[in-house]
């Protein structure tokens, strides 16, 4: 990646604005959030015990955030037993120090990476280059976004908003080695992908990986995929330093059964992706490293509202389904996380201090498709709605509410209010002029009655 | 002297949850799936991702191993039982994966509701790099080892040793959502099941 997301300029409403003018990124992110909510919906219902395990699963992420200390400490006393070494980091700049020092201590300048979120929220691969080392993207469409200079525009497909067409023509451009006859068949666009990166995996002694879980109980690591580029990454190089938020720990093995049907289905929409890879400290003579990053997660589990966020497993079956994801695209979001659940994480990881980060709790409809599909149970919208309360709101809009809390607290002050609208309800005006008409040009004011139900009650009741 | 940031960060943690309600965890899920046909779900499961699959009598499976390998070199692991084992590769030795044809190897546990497959490095299943590194993988999967639901097969793994679970052959998802075989990992998975 070329760049991080962090300190983006603009806002939602904004980004948007012109996301939505784009035909091009509409069609294409129809077109993939459609198949592949599809795809999800059918292997759900496959399942006559989803919602079980959906309970489940919320249940086990809460016990493991109400003690997450503990289970932090057993994680690392199991993983260094088992000939692993861990390291903690406060923040982005600390776990980037971690990781440089890591892999300049191998005497190696390049490193492959496993799609991980973990790195790109805290802009790894950036703070890679500032000390001289060159991270390659692995994963397929990391490839896309990073050979084409790109942000990730979506969880588990960061490069969703591009078509073959658009891959084809980054590839021809950018891969030195495509074959010059690249056609714009998805098999053809992946053969080149392996040809290009197969040299490479087998060459790297340093591979650079997030993780999906992390088993308390036997200090076991866990990878999702589907490509082949993880079983790379994880097991030819001699050094594997793996990235991960604290809040991916369970507690034991056997919770596994629960996340690895969860997982799968609400993500690729699968019974099961194609490659899952387990390790346990040192395996086969590895040398590893963990990196356990914090970086405002602790300040989100302070949140007794918001800290459900963290239950997150990065499925992304949230983003699929939303109206308004689907129209605005990634970007708009300014974060590695973006749609529903980046609209509720992003904010409360990096506070709500910049434009953009405070106009996040707005970008969605409250519709609560992201909850019903969520398989650890966040009620997003809940969340949306906290947080709205909790950003910055201008002069006039805090006076107005102040004024209407004021009158809708007290019976006696909301009848006389509403006796008062009904004297004047010829006077309303349907439009209000200059700068408040961008209010009621997008919104019809109600009709107010001859005589408010209040009224209507004490007469004829 | 500041504290270092494992003692920051669990001590921000305990300040973060301080009084946070306990959670009981509800495992209503199918701990066990009723499956009548483990064998037909399992190739059925199997063919899905598009792997090649045959059900095959215990006795023929060696002649069949032979017929489907012959002319490929093939990486043979370590513990690979005898009779499972290509007719030309015992005298060669095992092949080197970076330039092999393909890997032949038993497997650890195998899903019939998923259609998986899991290996963990024990006899007969090769390192990781070798099921990994050659295009083309054989795997025999005894009946006996095939369990219904992913429940079974978790708690039939042993999480000390390096697991690979292994779902058809290598895909990727990544253009415009489709699934598309063939990666990085084996482009060809086949699966022979021996049936007694």
């Amino acid at each position: 990646m070329s760049a991080t997301f962090i300190g983006m300029p603009g806002n939602f409403p904004k980004n948007s604005a012109q996301a939505v003018q784009n035909s091009q990124l509409r069609y294409n992110l129809r077109k993939a959030t459609h198949t592949i909510r599809g795809k999800r919906a059918s292997v759900v219902g496959e399942l006559p015990d989803w919602q079980e395990l959906r309970a489940a699963g919320k249940a086990i992420k809460d016990e493991t955030l109400r003690h997450l200390d503990r289970y932090l400490l057993q994680l690392e006393e199991a993983v260094t037993a088992a000939g692993g070494h861990v390291h903690w980091a406060r923040d982005a700049a600390e776990a980037n120090r971690i990781v440089a020092g890591l892999v300049k201590a191998t005497g190696e300048r390049e490193v492959v990476k496993v799609k991980s979120m973990a790195t790109q929220e805290i802009g790894l691969n950036e703070a890679l280059a500032a000390e001289g080392i060159t991270a390659y993207e692995t994963d397929l469409a990391e490839l896309i976004v990073q050979l084409g200079d790109d942000f990730p525009s979506h969880i588990l497909v960061p490069a969703i908003h591009r078509n073959r067409a658009e891959i084809r023509e980054i590839f021809l451009d950018r891969m030195e080695d495509a074959p010059p006859g690249l056609t714009d068949e998805p098999a053809a666009l992946a053969e080149a992908a392996r040809v290009h990166l197969r040299e490479r995996f087998l060459r790297s002694r340093v591979a650079v990986s997030g993780a999906n879980f992390m088993i308390a109980e036997t200090g076991t690591l866990v990878v999702l995929e589907s490509e082949g580029n993880g079983r790379m990454c994880l097991t030819l190089p001699e050094t594997l330093i793996s990235v991960v938020g604290i809040e991916k720990v369970l507690p034991t093995w056997r919770d596994l059964e629960v996340f690895l049907q969860l997982l799968p289905r609400s993500s690729t929409g699968e019974r099961m992706n194609p490659y899952t890879s387990t390790w346990t400290g040192s395996a086969e003579g590895q040398d590893f490293h963990l990196v356990l990053l914090d970086n405002g997660r602790t300040d989100v589990l302070a949140d007794e509202v918001g800290r459900q966020a963290l239950r997150c497993i990065r499925c992304s079956a949230c983003l699929n389904v939303c109206p308004v994801y689907e129209r605005a695209g990634g970007h708009a979001y300014g974060s590695v996380y973006p749609g529903p659940i980046g609209a509720i994480l992003t904010p409360q990881l990096r506070g709500m201090g910049s434009e953009l980060d405070a106009s996040l709790p707005y970008a969605s409809s409250l519709c609560g498709a992201c909850y019903e599909v969520c398989p650890v149970a966040i009620d997003i919208p809940e969340v949306l709605v906290d947080l709205r309360a909790k950003a910055p709101h201008g002069a006039a809009e805090r006076a107005g509410m102040r004024v209407a809390g004021w009158v809708l607290n007290d019976q006696a002050r909301l009848a006389a209010a509403q006796r008062a609208a009904t004297r004047l309800r010829g006077l309303v005006p349907r439009r209000l002029p200059g700068p408040l008409s961008a209010w009621t040009d997008t919104r019809d004011l109600p009709d107010i009655p001859e005589e408010s139900f209040r009224d209507w009650w004490e007469r004829e009741g | 002297m500041s504290r270092s940031a494992r003692e920051d960060i669990l001590a921000r943690i305990s300040r973060a949850v301080d009084g946070a309600p306990e959670v009981e965890i509800p495992r209503r899920y199918r701990a066990t799936a009723r499956v009548d046909d483990l064998v037909g779900l399992f190739t059925e499961r199997v063919g899905d991702y598009r792997a090649i699959v045959h059900v095959v009598p215990e006795a023929e499976v060696p002649a069949r191993i032979a017929g489907i390998v012959a002319g490929r070199r093939m990486v043979v692991p370590d513990g690979l039982p005898a009779e499972w084992t290509p007719p030309d590769a015992s005298d060669a030795g095992p092949a080197d994966p970076y330039t092999a044809d393909g890997v032949i190897t038993g497997c650890a546990v195998a899903i019939a509701e998923t259609g998986t497959i899991v290996l963990d490095t024990g006899p007969g299943q090769g390192s990781r790099a070798q099921t990994l590194v050659p295009d083309y993988h054989l795997c025999v999967v005894r009946a006996d080892q095939i369990v219904a639901g992913v429940p079974e097969a978790v708690s039939r793994l042993d999480p000390i040793r390096p697991l690979t679970w292994i779902s058809g052959p290598s895909a990727t998802s990544d253009i415009e959502l489709n699934r598309v075989e063939g990666v990085h990992g084996p482009r060809t998975l086949e699966v022979l099941v021996a049936v007694s």
